[in-house]
């Protein structure tokens, strides 16, 4: 192991469990006193970069964070990251981590799609698993706050923002029960069928789609109503469920990636005036006006995909950060699934050869996701009052050639990097008497 | 009634009825004549003689004379064609007509259920193992005379048909009938016309195949086994028997896309057949390619109607392909003629068979000669199915079978009257009354207005109003009289006319009316001038908006029309680039040699070969790119990719499938070639799907954009073959029923080694018996693809995740005498480094895919960095069409995960593959003598920031990011173009389609058993798949 990356305490922490195991593990103690890291490049997250700077907190916050050296605090552990750099912890909105274990046949492990098609009811929160050894994989990758996502049906259900570090879903919890997940439906061609006219009395795509649609209008019409009426003398769970969308204290995420699905999705928030986000929004950048005119966000879904179309220019998911920043609209960004958001900082380093700065591709991925989930007041950016939910890398974080976490902090703990990958990295080095280069 | 029934019966035998020797005659005999004399004619003999002011004298069934100075011998009906045309009756090479419907069962695939095991056919009697190989279906044994489809066919001027039945690969032979309405006996032209074949495998039940590649091995091992089966005397075999005995028959190959055209043209040709192809009528998509078959063709005339445009975000829907297919389909038979290939039209497959001759004037407006559309209907047809003696031309002692028209048969506005089949008579539209068309002047007690009849004598359109806005009616005729109905809206209702024609210069039509509200009130209609001239707005009002998709869609002077693309898809080249001498200046150039990656280096490619690295090179003529602050790097290699393969990447119908080849279907028009050369790859390993133990043989291709399958093939590559392990294999994450006796062995690791075991010791026994001198062992192409294993000529690339297995088949190898040459995906290669290095296997692995599956839950991103520590060649593939266009990051992985060195990092998608794939002699570094695969990166090619700019292969800049952006505003110009072409025929009334779900091409990986698609019967090219399935699909499955 090289002597370098024994940097602060995580790193003593790191060197000392390799040996023990996934099961030793342990989530971080709450911040015992001040940390100040220095002389490190700090990237603040909305586009300000300091050079040889300093980041201070206790408790939690950030203390303090300038150019130069830092003022002294006393009883502070002090990090040297001379040449390193250090970043707003990375978001990662829209994601089945945490939900999931292992993908495919172990039905037992995967718990993101309930039955049915209206759940606003139903609640990720309390499925998120904290000991799923996927969870310190994606951490050690600088992704310190998630929001695990239901899936299926047209109101999949309610989502939370979470810590990936926490003994329970109760410890984990960042910001509870934020939204609802709705999937826009779209009118698709029958299977098999090339186009040409629909079998007589069959119902068309169209027509289908249209149906789910009306049956979404009439979800929120009558929870709009109830929401309206005070006490209930009925209680309805999934309208209960719904009350927060009303008043604004949830979101409501709209999965749409065509431009009429947008289009059709954006009339219904405007209707119910609802805090509404796009996810997904392959083609938002054909109705860039319509989301900045009622200012609605996008989260990208992934830029490392395939273009929607054999037509479309064949960068066009990489270029899409671009357009939808050219344009003025606010997006942030996902990768897919769970595993693979270990990912995130790759598919935001992505969009900088097709038109992104480095720093705005940062942004994407911090204060944009913060502020597209409604966490900006106390995350995204490094700022004084702010939790100090952030790491230090060796290198240029979105880049493989750089990423290279030392330390890592969730509101000040100092969490352990350690994961199963590294262990068994371990184990099989020793096997072969090869050295072991983490 | 019984009585009546056979009253009825006697009136039919008594009109028809004359050689039919044979059966009993309910009755007195009825037997006429049939002499009629057709006089003073223009007769169209054949493409090459015209007689004028001619005559025709028929004897019942047969021509008994044609000429100008025949004279009608006594005892003739005479009729007289002053100013009328006869032609010969068309034929039609290619109907199902008189066969019955295929039923659409499938029993093979239950949808929603478990899957049906059937392995082999279950048909009672001395038949073959697979029910899609049906030789022995003979159209005569089944045919029957169907009035109406006949009718259908007589029409349109066909008076003889090829009738076939569409189901099976070897689907037996065809018949040619005359359409008359006769007992069945007495239409037989030739009882056995054609052979006939194809890719699908229809109704069978067999489970095998389930692919294209499958399709193809079985049509290969056929021919084998045909051979083989004539020199045996052990067994009986009525498949194998008719398929021999029908090989002396024109054999006629139906395909349905333009590059399976080249597929079934390459099995003709490694049997020595000549295949007649029935296409779907795309061989213009590449003529020259075509061409070089040598093959003659039968094409429909199925051009597509335009699409529904008018909202962009539609017309998104629509593919270039399509678009382009719209505009260029119907020059497809001008572009045969002009390449000099031999071809006959069908009207099969069209939507209406009213498209026929809409579609026929749109191919000759668009370039195709009347002289070769004619001979395309008569004489190459007949000729192609050996019935030239008598049908397709006008010649005493030929069949009576011809077609009587007022006018040249290919003007716009011809009539064709009558279709005479065997000396039968079939009235398409009566010769001798008054054609109606035309605008008149409509009085009545009630209102006035104007009525227009258009359209064709026989199907007239009516429409009923001021010119602005007309009312289209329904109009029907008999005789004189006629019938006229449609919905007013002032009153509210349907208004009736009843009359007849009452005068005939200027013609009037009189009679009485009834008002929606019963009034009744008497009318007339006189003549005042022509019909609206069709191909105006108003043209189409009578077709109630159904209209014709063929329709007025082509104005008289065609417009300019774009040029074909190669491949013909997005991003298909009019022109495709060439090999240029090209000296990159002042690059980073990673060369994967002993020198490192080189700074301030010069690299000179030529004729497609790299041709010296250094400082200041000379750039003599060659063309030089300024590459400061660039890295030029070997090509990307990805060895283990699904892209451009069509028609399923599995066949794993069986264990072991040995016998098939991916190298059969290729697909060279895969929008991902390109997508992948703008990601740096220049050379993918197609492999076949990791469903079974020994799955099927793979091939090597580079990205050259714009080739035809055959030609993207690396030249003289090594030969390897697909086989996999674990999870996939045994089926533990399908539907089967466990426990069924019928599903598919194995379910179990344990079952996987006996299958390899067993496959080998079969192979090894068989190579032995075929190496004895003068031995009679069948020829097997499964055994024969593991004999090659055994003798090390093909190469072993086995998908793989846990190290029991892993190490498992490394015995098994060692155990009976073969190599293993890749672990491929190996995720817990790093368990068993040692041994693999033992063995000198290579490893191509995920650079840090896991948790995916159960079998992926021990992978770790560190594992390639072990496995090259441990000496093992090692490379990253992608098993991905997302993945694969930026493996360079996925190597640099290696450098986030276990801090690999760059320069080894960058040889795990470039050196290594080239290494494990045995074509590092020619590619995977920069030297001088190798390929100039080469790509110009924006930055270190490891980092997530570089950008492919440029990709060479051979040395064709087939990847430019610059010309790309240009070619882009070209494509989008040329949509635009055709989009508005569409506007136009949409309001010049032809009918449209919407495009409702475009077609997407299917994204496989391993896991992907089946391409539904592919399986149902007769559609394997109709790709509308949920793309969304398909994608999510690829993302999350390896």
């Amino acid at each position: 192991m090289k002597k370098k990356i024994l940097l602060g305490f995580g790193g003593l922490l790191l060197s000392t469990v390799l040996a023990f195991g996934q099961e030793t593990i342990s989530p971080a103690k709450a911040q015992s006193g001040p940390i100040v890291i220095t002389g490190a490049t700090i990237h603040v997250g909305n586009g300000k970069v300091i050079n040889n700077g300093y980041v201070a907190f206790d408790k939690g916050k950030i203390t303090a964070i300038g150019e130069g050296a830092a003022p002294a605090t006393a009883g502070a552990t002090v990090v040297d990251a001379a040449g390193k750099q250090i970043y707003p912890g990375f978001i990662c909105p829209i994601t089945t981590l945490g939900l999931v274990e292992i993908e495919e046949g172990a039905r037992g492990t995967v718990d993101d799609t309930e039955t049915g098609e209206l759940n606003p009811h139903v609640r990720s929160l309390i499925a998120f698993n904290t000991d799923s050894k996927v969870i310190p994989t994606v951490r050690s990758n600088g992704v310190l706050l998630a929001q695990p996502t239901p899936e299926g049906g047209t109101v999949s259900g309610q989502s939370s923002v979470m810590m990936l570090d926490g003994w329970n879903w109760e410890d984990a919890a960042y910001k509870k029960d934020i939204g609802i997940h709705l999937t826009w439906p779209v009118a698709r061609a029958a299977r098999g069928r090339r186009g040409g006219a629909p079998t007589p009395g069959q119902e068309t795509p169209a027509e289908r789609a249209q149906k789910q649609i009306d049956a979404i209008y009439s979800l929120f019409g009558q929870a709009q109503g109830y929401a309206a009426g005070g006490k209930p003398a009925v209680h309805n769970l999934r309208l209960d469920a719904m009350v927060g969308v009303f008043n604004g204290t949830k979101k409501v995420f709209i999965n749409a990636d065509g431009a009429k699905e947008i289009e059709q999705a954006v009339a219904f928030a405007k209707k119910f005036n609802l805090s509404a986000v796009i996810v997904g929004g392959k083609e938002s950048y054909l109705v860039t006006d319509l989301l900045k005119q009622n200012n609605i966000p996008v989260i990208i879904k992934e830029t490392q995909s395939l273009p929607d179309k054999d037509e479309d220019d064949v960068y066009l998911p990489y270029k899409l950060p671009h357009l939808l920043q050219d344009a003025g609209v606010l997006y942030g960004l996902t990768g897919i699934g769970f595993w693979r958001q270990r990912n995130l900082p790759f598919e935001a380093g992505e969009a900088v050869g097709y038109g992104l700065t480095k720093e705005q591709a940062l942004s994407m991925i911090t204060i944009n996701n913060a502020k597209i989930l409604g966490i900006d007041k106390t995350t995204g950016t490094l700022e004084v009052g702010k939790d100090a939910n952030l790491f230090v890398s060796n290198g240029d974080a979105l880049d493989m050639l750089g990423l290279d976490v030392t330390n890592e902090y969730i509101q000040g703990r100092t969490i352990d990097l350690n994961n199963k990958h590294k262990q068994l990295y371990k184990k099989f080095s020793d096997k072969y008497g090869i050295p072991t280069k983490l | 009634m019984k009585k009546i029934l056979l009253f009825c019966f006697a009136l039919l035998v008594a009109q028809f009825t004359r050689a039919q020797e044979t059966f009993p005659v309910n009755g007195a005999w009825d037997v006429r004549p049939g002499q009629y004399a057709f006089t003073n004619a223009t007769i169209v003999v054949s493409g090459e003689q015209t007689l004028t002011n001619a005559t025709l004298l028929v004897k019942d069934r047969v021509i008994e004379a044609v000429g100008a100075g025949v004279a009608v011998p006594k005892g003739y009906v005479t009729v007289d064609l002053k100013g009328k045309f006869i032609y010969p009756g068309l034929v039609d090479a290619y109907t199902s007509y008189g066969m019955p419907e295929a039923p659409r069962q499938t029993a093979a695939f239950n949808f929603g259920g478990p899957r049906v095991s059937v392995p082999v056919s279950t048909k009672p009697g001395a038949y073959g193992w697979n029910e899609a190989i049906r030789p022995d279906v003979n159209a005569k044994t089944i045919f029957h005379v169907n009035a109406t489809a006949a009718e259908e066919l007589k029409r349109n001027g066909f008076a003889a048909a090829n009738a076939l039945i569409r189901d099976g690969i070897a689907r037996g032979t065809s018949a040619v009938v005359a359409l008359s309405d006769e007992r069945d006996n007495l239409v037989f032209i030739n009882d056995q016309a054609t052979a006939n074949y194809s890719f699908s495998k229809g109704t069978a039940a067999t489970n095998y195949p389930s692919s294209l590649m499958g399709t193809i091995a079985l049509i290969r091992q056929t021919y084998l086994d045909a051979a083989w089966y004539k020199t045996q005397k052990g067994e009986y075999n009525i498949s194998l028997n008719e398929f021999n005995r029908t090989q002396a028959l024109p054999q006629v190959f139906e395909v349905t896309d333009m590059q399976s055209i080249l597929r079934a043209d390459k099995i003709a040709k490694e049997f020595g057949k000549q295949y007649i192809i029935k296409s779907d009528g795309k061989e213009y998509q590449n003529i020259a390619a075509v061409k070089a078959t040598g093959s003659s063709f039968i094409i429909p005339l199925n051009f597509a109607a335009p699409y529904d445009v008018e909202d962009p975000l539609d017309a998104r829907n629509v593919t270039y392909e399509q678009l382009k297919d719209w505009e260029l389909a119907p020059t497809n038979p001008a572009a045969l003629e002009k390449a000099g290939i031999k071809f006959a039209i069908t009207s099969y497959g069209l939507t209406s068979s009213k498209d026929f001759w809409t579609n026929l004037r749109s191919a000759i407006t668009n370039g195709l000669t009347e002289k070769q559309a004619l001979a395309a209907l008569t004489e190459t047809p007949a000729e192609m199915l050996g019935v030239s003696d008598k049908v397709g031309s006008l010649a005493k002692g030929k069949l009576a079978n011809f077609i009587i028209t007022s006018d040249n048969l290919f003007k716009a506005d011809n009539v064709i009257y009558e279709t005479w089949s065997e000396g039968r008579q079939f009235v398409v539209s009566k010769m001798d009354v008054t054609d109606l068309r035309g605008t008149y002047a409509f009085k009545s007690d009630v209102s006035n207005g104007s009525l227009a009849i258009s359209g064709t004598p026989g199907t007239y359109s009516v429409a009923f109003g001021p010119d602005s806005v007309r009312t289209p009616g329904t109009i029907t005729r008999t005789g004189d009289l006629v019938g006229i109905y449609f919905n007013s809206r002032q009153p509210n209702g349907t208004v009736r006319l009843s009359g007849y024609i009452s005068s005939v210069s200027p013609i009037t039509l009189s009679g009485t009316g009834t008002a929606p509200d019963g009034t009744e009130f008497k009318w007339t209609a006189a003549y005042t001038g022509p019909a609206p001239a069709a191909g105006n707005a108003n043209g189409a009002f009578a077709r109630g908006g159904q209209g014709n998709p063929g329709g007025p869609r082509q104005p008289a002077t065609p417009s300019p029309i774009g040029p074909v693309v190669y491949p013909f898809a997005a991003y298909g080249y009019v022109e495709v680039p060439k090999a240029e001498a090209t000296l990159f200046k002042n690059a980073t150039v990673w060369t994967n040699e002993k020198d490192g990656i080189l700074k301030n280096t010069d690299v000179l490619i030529e004729g497609g070969k790299i041709k010296a690295i250094g400082k200041n090179l000379p750039a003599g003529t060659a063309k030089v790119i300024d590459a400061t602050g660039k890295h030029l790097a070997p090509g990307i290699i990805d060895e283990h990719s699904h892209i451009a393969a069509t028609g399923g990447i599995n066949e794993g119908t069986q264990a072991v499938t040995s016998e098939v080849r991916i190298g059969d279907v290729l697909d060279a028009t895969d929008v991902n070639l390109y997508r992948q050369l703008a990601g740096g790859v220049t050379i993918s390993h197609i492999l076949h799907g990791s469903a079974n133990p020994i799955g099927g043989q793979t091939y090597i291709i580079k990205h050259r954009w714009g080739v035809t399958p055959e030609q993207m093939k690396f030249e003289g590559a090594p030969q390897f073959i697909k086989f996999a392990l674990g999870e996939n294999v045994k089926q533990s994450n399908s539907q089967q029923q466990f426990g069924n006796p019928n599903v598919r062995f194995p379910q179990t690791r344990m079952g996987v080694e006996q299958v390899y075991v067993d496959a080998f010791t079969r192979a090894k026994e068989y190579k032995a018996a075929r190496a004895v001198k003068g031995n009679t062992v069948r020829r097997d192409l499964e055994l024969e693809a593991l004999a090659e294993i055994l003798d090390d000529t093909r190469h072993i690339t086995c998908h793989s995740y846990v190290q029991s297995e892993i190490n498992m088949l490394m015995h098994v190898a060692d155990s009976l005498g073969f190599k293993i040459n890749t672990f491929t995906h190996i995720l817990e290669g790093y368990k068993v480094a040692d041994k693999m290095k033992a063995r000198g296997i290579a490893a191509s692995t995920f650079s840090d895919w896991w948790a995916y599956k159960m079998e992926v839950q021990d992978a770790i991103p560190y594992n390639a960095n072990i496995m090259t520590s441990e000496g093992i060649t090692v490379a990253i593939n992608s098993d991905d069409a997302e993945m694969a266009r930026r493996l360079n990051q996925e190597a640099g992985k290696s450098v986030t995960y276990g801090k690999m060195s760059e320069e080894e990092a960058l040889k795990l998608v470039t050196l290594n593959p080239a290494k494990m794939l045995h074509i590092d002699g020619r590619v995977g570094s920069i030297k001088a003598g190798k390929d100039a695969d080469l790509v110009l990166w924006s930055a270190d090619p490891l980092s997530i920031y570089a950008v492919a700019e440029k990709t060479y292969v051979d040395g064709v800049a087939y990847w430019d990011y610059e010309k790309d952006a240009a070619r882009q505003k070209e494509m989008k110009a040329e949509e635009g173009r055709i989009i508005q072409k569409m506007l136009q025929a949409k309001n010049a009334g032809s009918a449209t389609q919407r495009a409702g779900a475009p077609r997407r091409r299917q994204l496989y990986t391993c896991d992907d058993i089946e391409d539904a698609a592919y399986v149902v019967a007769d559609s394997y090219n109709n790709l509308a798949q949920d793309q969304t399935a398909g994608q999510q699909s690829a993302q999350n499955k390896k």
